[in-house]
């Protein structure tokens, strides 16, 4: 448990970071110290597991319908990187509190890096793939925040968004790669995959799964061809960039490496992938970190070439190179984070970052100017540092690795040319800020930063030393565990010492050291040919039009598909829907008359049916006379609610009839505000068009009910039949299927009417609308407009129809009735007193805000589905029993009837909240344009 | 029988896809109606017909199927509230566009 926690509390420190800081800054960075300080206490009684070569596992259930379950995993890798996240992230959050100026938002910065942090934690510490990947995305989305921090940059919005679509594209290819792992092992879990290796890697879907992978691991840590994004991340605050270049984000890919290394490796697509990329991204990085004038840039290319070095090693293959390969991540990490962080006092004390001008801080700032010399010696493998060790174990594998290939020489020749480039730069970064002559017109005079902003380049340092001298007493044991975890056997014959002897090793770093010293002397005439070449290599430039086309066609698509006609597109839809409903019917061998036995036709169905189509097709023709058309819709409803009676379904018949009563009223009340009549628009042509496809669809339909309608079947309806009774407690089997068996769909539609009401309240609100004074025969409005005899029976009549209302409601579980019917009817007595009264003297008696009646009745209906929780049944179980009541008898109360009751309150306050707010802004249109008129 | 209700959908269905492809607002709601009514009607149609066997326990011997009831009760319940929201969609563009073309363009 304890592991899932502590993956989850940076999460919801994240939240607590926030609040804090609106009260206090420097609060913010306690709490947001603690949370680190909190994942790492909690991480600690499991700490010596994996010393004493145990792997902890923690499961928790978490979709067992698909076999998916949340499974943590610590392990040695899995305890290093997570040593690095949290032991560099409080550097980090110290160092940040020194570095963000007092206008920017330092919550948001330690939110965002604590959500990152959080994220960094899951990918490490998952056992489950799938629920790694989702770690995975996670990182890339809370990097793109972390990159986009000074959201009114453009350079942090757009690298922001590189970074995303690099990686997250990374991510999806990744998706694929796991779930052809999943396939192929037949589990997600890392403890089976790792074991499956020999299966993997004979399998057909062996390669497409690596290159799947691979596209994920390189995108993430920057290989080449994806290495644009990283230079272009600087955009981000200092203190970001030190940690996602050194032990988080780009470390992700190669943690992916290093994970999946027993799995997938050995084989020679892998070796040719994996170590191809990476020694083109480590000569690349080297080769371009030199030509730098940005200080940050010159790190960010010497991180790219770093990571192909990482890379690259574990591509050679071999046990030992994996080992070096795991050293080279924990050195990497400790000098990079230092150089960052040196990078970014100096950019905060000069003001600048360019290095044609920071010149000659020796003399301003000593004690800075050590520590970055001690962190770049390190980065160039100076003996003494602790990237000397890696560097070396790195050439030795080179030269091992080069026996093993055909022109296996060219391998130490590329890695010993990006050695003396890796000095060179490091040379620069040393002698071009800090001698070098003096500073060329810098924004502001440096001096030594704050005390307290040192201490974490300090520790960093003091680590990078202690590694480089004594190698076997500070860092064996921690590599010892986390590269048997990377092997998964064994751990092979090392010797971290500084002196191995004569060796061809050594003499590539004497040579890289050398020859990396005279290339830097040499540099000003390299620069001046890389000023030239630079114009036509830009990688950048190369993404931004890639963009801009993807942007083009992506308009162009949409311009040629939508028009901005809705007219062509229902056109589009309907020819659609005829075109499939067509080769449906074409291709089915079926006669389209079916076997079952017809009922007769009887006159009052006939008259009936030819009422319909009469007033259809009328209301059809006449559309362009609205009030006619209304009036012709409203006799339609009327016959299909007869349909209803007829076929046995009393329950439709009542609520058609009072939603057509509602229709119509809403109709009637909205043409007001809109043209009584249309012009004719359409030509002859597309009129003709129209009603040939009106046809062909009408056919379609007619023949499609035809053919269902002279089907037999089975129905499962007697599960109901047979049930209601026994099951609901009711007889009307309607009722009982809406409020009980099918409650939760009876559930999820009143919230649709809820917000469908509130949705035309909001469109309502602030509506200005024009009604017409006089008709289009130019007469005026009656001034009588609520006659008396009308007014007088409405109000006689509303406590009937609330009584009949009532009535339906409480029958509706056994007889035609319920709620939905019992709210419409109660619905249209009052909006009769509306109609019959007038807005004003109903106003005065009846609410016009009818959201607490709506919230009322979804709040009763959500009760009753959690009440029957309460007593260890699913959300929605009814229950009934028979009560019996002094002067009633004996009555049967069901559950379900308080859900009925709630149906019945959202479907009264969403019927009146619509109809009266409508009623309303007519009223108050009427009464502004009488005052308009009169003035 | 069969052949009636079959017929009744298919010129609900015609008359309200016609009235869909206007480039009117309100039409394309009386069409919207229309077209809803079929959809009912054809849901409704599913459990095939059956004259005077409500699905009422104990008010027939035998019943009509009662889910299809079921589902096309709430269904035009949910129509009307569709039919109010396109409306008033229609209301809103006419006071914000000036005019009641579906496209929002044209004169009013």
């Amino acid at each position: 448990m304890n592991l899932f926690i502590a993956v989850l509390v940076p999460f919801l420190g994240a939240l607590l970071v926030a609040w804090v800081s609106r009260r206090d800054r420097k609060a913010a960075a306690w709490a947001a110290a603690g949370v680190a300080l909190l994942s790492f206490g909690i991480l600690l009684p499991d700490l010596a597991a994996p010393f004493a070569g145990e792997t902890v596992l923690q499961r928790l259930v978490w979709m067992p319908a698909l076999g998916l379950d949340l499974v943590f995993r610590l392990d040695g890798l899995g305890l290093l990187f997570a040593l690095l996240i949290l032991g560099i992230g409080l550097l980090v959050i110290l160092y940040a509190n020194y570095y963000l100026s007092q206008q920017d938002s330092l919550g948001r910065l330690y939110a965002y890096l604590l959500l990152f942090m959080g994220s960094m934690l899951g990918v490490v510490l998952s056992e489950n793939l799938i629920q790694l990947l989702i770690f995975w995305e996670l990182t890339s989305l809370s990097s793109f925040l972390l990159i986009g921090y000074w959201r009114t940059r453009h350079a942090a919005r757009s690298g922001a968004r590189m970074a995303l679509a690099i990686t997250g594209a990374g991510g999806l290819a990744l998706l694929g790669g796991f779930i052809l792992l999943g396939e192929i092992t037949g589990s997600y879990e890392l403890s089976v995959v790792l074991a499956s290796g020999d299966i993997i890697r004979a399998h057909p879907l062996y390669l497409p799964a690596l290159i799947l992978i691979l596209l994920g691991a390189f995108t993430k840590s920057a290989q080449f061809p994806f290495h644009f994004w990283l230079p272009n991340a600087m955009a981000a605050p200092t203190p970001v960039s030190a940690y996602l270049h050194s032990a988080t984000m780009v470390k992700a890919g190669v943690f992916l490496l290093a994970r999946l290394f027993p799995a997938l490796s050995g084989t020679e697509a892998w070796t040719w992938l994996v170590g191809g990329v990476g020694i083109t991204t480590l000569l690349i990085g080297a080769v371009v970190a030199l030509f730098k004038h940005d200080l940050k840039g010159l790190l960010a290319y010497s991180t790219i070439s770093h990571l192909g070095l990482i890379t690259a090693l574990f591509g050679i293959g071999t046990p030992l190179a994996a080992v070096a390969g795991v050293f080279h991540i924990i050195n990497h990490a400790i000098f990079k984070a230092g150089l960052f962080m040196a990078a970014g006092i100096i950019d905060h004390e000069t003001g600048t970052r360019d290095m044609r001008r920071i010149n000659g801080l020796w003399k301003a700032m000593p004690h800075t100017a050590t520590l970055a010399m001690v962190a770049a010696a390190a980065m160039a493998g100076v003996p003494l540092f602790n990237g000397f060790l890696s560097k070396e174990m790195f050439f030795a594998e080179a030269v091992g690795a080069a026996d093993r290939l055909s022109f296996g020489w060219l391998l130490p020749a590329a890695v010993t040319v990006a050695g003396i480039f890796a000095v060179a730069y490091s040379l620069r970064f040393i002698h071009d800020v800090f001698f070098n002559g003096e500073p060329i017109d810098l924004p502001r005079t440096p001096h030594e930063p704050p005390r307290w902003m040192k201490v974490p380049v300090e520790i960093l340092v003091v680590l990078c030393l202690l590694v480089g001298i004594l190698p076997a007493l500070t860092v064996e044991p921690i590599l010892a565990v986390a590269a048997t975890a990377v092997l998964q056997a064994p751990l092979p014959e090392h010797d971290l010492a500084i002196w191995h002897g004569f060796s061809p090793a050594l003499a590539m770093s004497v040579v890289a050291l050398i020859g990396g010293v005279l290339l830097y002397s040499g540099r000003k005439s390299l620069f001046a040919i890389h000023d030239h070449m630079e114009k036509h290599l830009n990688a950048r430039a190369v993404f931004e039009r890639a963009m801009e086309m993807l942007y083009k066609l992506a308009r162009a698509v949409t311009a040629r598909l939508d028009t901005g006609s809705l007219q062509r597109q229902a056109m589009l839809f309907v020819v659609a829907a005829l075109c499939l409903g067509a080769a449906g019917m074409w291709s089915s061998a079926a006669p389209l008359t079916g076997p079952r036995a017809l009922l007769p036709i009887d006159g009052v169905s006939l008259v009936a049916a030819l009422t319909l189509a009469a007033a259809t097709i009328t209301a059809t023709i006449l559309h362009r006379q609205r009030f006619t058309a209304l009036i012709l819709v409203g006799a339609v409803g009327l016959v299909v609610a007869l349909i209803f009676i007829g076929f046995s379904a009393p329950d439709l018949a009542l609520t058609q009839l009072s939603v057509e009563v509602v229709t119509i009223v809403l109709l009637l009340l909205a043409l007001y505000f809109l043209p009584q009549q249309s012009p004719i628009e359409s030509s002859q042509g597309r009129r003709l068009r129209d009603t040939a496809l009106a046809l062909a669809a009408g056919a379609g339909a007619a023949a499609l009910a035809w053919a269902v309608l002279t089907r037999p079947y089975a129905s499962i309806a007697d599960w109901f039949l047979a049930n209601s009774v026994p099951g609901g407690g009711g007889t009307n089997v309607v009722n009982v299927i809406l409020v009980d068996f099918r409650g939760y769909d009876t559930f999820g539609e009143i919230t649709v009417l809820a917000l469908a009401a509130l949705g035309i309240f909001a469109m309502l609100d602030g509506l200005r609308l024009h009604a017409p004074l006089r008709d289009a025969a130019g007469r005026g409005w009656d001034a009588d407009r609520h006659p008396l005899i009308m007014a007088t029976f409405a109000r006689l009549l509303l406590p009937l129809a609330l009584l009949v209302s009532i009535f339906i409601l409480l029958r509706g579980h056994n007889l035609p009735g319920g709620g939905f019917i019992a709210g419409l009817i109660t619905a249209v007595a009052l909006i009769l007193q509306y109609l019959a009264n007038g807005a004003v003297w109903t106003h005065a008696r009846l609410p016009a805000h009818t959201q607490p009646l709506i919230a009322a009745g979804l709040a009763i209906a959500l009760a009753t589905g959690l009440a029957s929780w309460a007593f260890g049944h699913a959300f929605l179980t009814s229950t009934f029993g028979h009560f019996a009541l002094p002067l009633i008898g004996e009555i049967e109360l069901a559950s379900a009837m308080a859900f009925d009751l709630g149906v019945y309150l959202v479907v009264v306050g969403a019927t009146l909240l619509i109809l009266i707010n409508l009623g309303l802004a007519q009223n108050a249109s009427h009464a502004q344009q009488q005052l308009e008129s009169n003035a | 029988m069969e052949a009636l209700l079959a017929l009744s959908i298919g010129v609900l269905t015609a008359c309200g896809v016609y009235l869909v492809l206007r480039a009117r607002s309100f039409a394309v709601v009386l069409g919207l109606t229309f077209l809803s009514y079929a959809v009912n009607l054809f849901l409704f149609a599913m459990g095939r017909l059956a004259i005077g066997q409500p699905p009422v326990i104990g008010a027939a011997a035998t019943h009509a199927d009662p889910l299809p009831q079921a589902l096309v009760l709430t269904a035009i319940v949910i129509g009307f509230a569709m039919t109010a929201f396109v409306i008033m969609l229609a209301l809103k563009s006419r006071a914000e566009l000036g005019n009641d073309h579906v496209d929002g363009r044209g004169e009013a």
